[in-house]
């Protein structure tokens, strides 16, 4: 067998196809995909979203009709502050919970593995699961929680069957899985160069000091990268919400996606599902991009 | 690894109550998941709490009578358990889950394993660009695209199959594409390269040398898909239709729309038992685990 680079160049004989077409044959599977369950989708909703849609009869264009009726709607507007509401609280707190909770495992702690996988585990838990638990947890008389609170003199809210306390519930509870956040800050952690700390040894910097000036800064394309997963899930709370709650308790937890849902499937308006599909869709875009531009300053890249 | 030392022992005293304290805390909704699953339904509203049941020595027939239930010879139900439902049929549910996991989880890698080949070791024009796209779906999210595509699997003939839950994964998905692609740039190019110059197809470089080599990161995709079909309730909710093609998501879901009345016991004897799998999996690979999410955040 000879590797000189003029048999390279002659090419073997019974290779006929050229690269080209072999690096889109072999991504051929993702190309089909993409067009029929990505582009053809939302091609489709955006035609719904111009049209009167009930999957029964042939969808009629209605022009703006869906849009301007969703932007008159008061539970459209209901579900959109939830979701904000819900983001913007779980968002911050669940990153510096799970920052915190990192840095403390960035230390040179025994049973680590074991720490680790407590706080991992709930991620684990399929959301069915933990809607349950949390149910029970959240009990207004026999729940822990309320139990718990019993014991310091605190008589506790009735969390899910009382408007004003199913938000601060399911905030609670969301944090309860951020121990993906955790480990993925973790290994951000452990790459930061030892040298750095020394340096700020050096300096004279306090372990506070050490953490916000040269931590933070060195993982900061982690944590962007996190949070923009985050806003990006918040707006598909769905499964936990919607086993509690659905749209009872005046609606306290019923979001973004659950309405998106509810009008599908169960008053089967496509036309409004597929222009709060299209919003989100925007939605989701612009707070991305705003993401970016916002963090382009304080994010830190690596060379 | 770099990591931060504590020196002072009051310090590493506060670190470690720190961390038992957070341990116990995310901990503890789970531990009172079990121990009311092994709890008879009367215990299970006292107050204050219990966490072991009484008497101690019951807990085994607790655990039989909430998880397998009793029954006798001629089928009638002297205790209602888990296993033996008349009416939520969890056996059932299993079967039809594994059914959807394994088509699911075998397209994704499969499908995944041969596209992220196309982006890491072939050059063509266009390749970049296409790359960029598989990025961009990332943030698609499925509330976006579950209207249309109910409609268009009403087309197929697949609503009230399983077809929508896996046969869409046949044709790869984002995270994993890109997964795999970064864990075969790690593969020097030079094991290729001379299998090339002894005449071997790209097909055959792929199946001789990237997949045999790629065998952690496969398990990875496999692992978290397993979990992802497992766990997953909107996509079922959709797409299914009859009560007896449920996936345990779903079904367990009953317990809770049924009625007000099912014991809080036998609840979380169901919850515990669909997370099992998933624990084991989980503490069978912890390292594999822990990996693979860092991988995932940790591409900038």
């Amino acid at each position: 067998m000879s590797s000189s680079a003029a048999v390279k160049q002659a090419k073997v004989p019974g290779r006929r196809i050229p690269e080209w077409a072999t690096g889109v044959l072999f991504v051929s599977p993702w190309l089909i995909g993409l067009l029929l369950f990505m582009a053809l989708p939302i091609g489709l909703s955006f035609y719904y979203s111009l049209s009167d849609y009930t999957v029964l009869e042939p969808p009629i264009f209605v022009g703006t009709a869906n849009y301007e009726r969703l932007a008159s709607d008061p539970v459209f507007w209901k579900v959109m502050r939830n979701t904000i509401l819900y983001a913007a609280i779980s968002i911050p707190v669940g990153t510096i919970l799970a920052l915190i909770i990192a840095a403390l495992l960035n230390t040179n702690v025994k049973g680590l593995t074991f720490f680790r996988a407590a706080v991992f585990l709930p991620t684990l838990v399929p959301l069915v699961a933990a809607a349950m638990v949390w149910m029970w947890l959240f009990n207004g008389e026999l729940g822990l929680i309320n139990t718990a609170l019993g014991f310091i003199g605190i008589t506790g809210p009735n969390w899910l069957g009382d408007a004003a306390w199913v938000m601060p519930a399911l905030i609670i509870m969301s944090l309860w899985s951020v121990g993906q956040a955790v480990v993925i800050y973790l290994a951000a952690l452990q790459d930061v160069p030892t040298s750095l700390y020394e340096a700020a040894d050096l300096d004279g910097m306090g372990v506070v000091r050490k953490f916000l000036n040269v931590t933070v800064p060195m993982i900061s394309p982690v944590i962007l990268f996190n949070v923009i997963m985050a806003i990006i899930a918040a707006w598909q709370v769905f499964a936990v919400p919607y086993i509690m709650l659905g749209d009872g308790v005046e609606r306290a937890g019923y979001f973004y996606t659950m309405y998106l849902y509810d009008q599908a499937f169960r008053f089967l308006n496509m036309g409004a599902a597929s222009a709060m599909a299209w919003v989100q869709l925007v939605i989701i875009l612009a707070l991305t991009g705003l993401t970016f531009i916002i963090s382009k300053r304080a994010v830190h890249y690596r060379a | 690894m770099a990591t931060v030392e504590a020196k002072n022992p009051i310090a590493k005293t506060a670190l470690y109550a720190a961390l038992i304290g957070i341990s116990l805390v995310f901990a503890l909704p789970l531990l009172w998941m079990v121990s009311t699953s092994l709890k008879p339904e009367a215990q299970t509203l006292t107050t204050p709490p219990r966490w072991l049941p009484d008497p101690v020595t019951d807990l085994p027939k607790n655990a039989i009578d909430n998880y397998v239930g009793r029954t006798t010879e001629d089928g009638e139900i002297v205790a209602r358990g888990v296993l033996n439902d008349p009416v939520i049929d969890f056996p059932l549910y299993l079967r039809n889950t594994l059914i959807v996991a394994f088509l699911n989880v075998t397209g994704m890698v499969i499908s995944s394993a041969v596209i992220a080949y196309g982006f890491a070791r072939v050059k063509w024009r266009g390749r970049g660009v296409m790359f960029a796209l598989v990025l961009a779906t990332m943030m698609i999210p499925f509330p976006v695209l579950m209207a249309p595509l109910y409609v268009i699997f009403r087309e197929f003939g697949w609503i009230g199959t399983f077809k929508p839950l896996w046969a869409p994964a046949w044709f790869g998905g984002a995270f994993q594409i890109v997964l795999l692609r970064q864990f075969y740039l790690t593969i020097p190019k030079e094991l290729d390269e001379a299998a090339r110059i002894d005449g071997c197809s790209h097909v055959g470089v792929f199946l001789r040398i990237i997949l045999p080599l790629s065998k952690p990161a496969l398990a990875v995709v496999a692992l978290f898909q397993f979990i992802f079909v497992w766990n997953d309730f909107l996509g079922p909710l959709i797409f299914l239709q009859h009560r007896d093609q449920f996936t345990l998501a779903l079904g367990l879901q009953l317990y809770q729309s049924q009625a007000g009345n099912v014991p809080w016991n036998l609840l979380m004897a169901a919850s515990t038992l669909i997370l099992l799998p998933v624990l084991i999996l989980f503490v069978l690979t912890q390292r594999t685990f822990v990996e693979g999410i860092a991988t995932q955040g940790l591409k900038e």
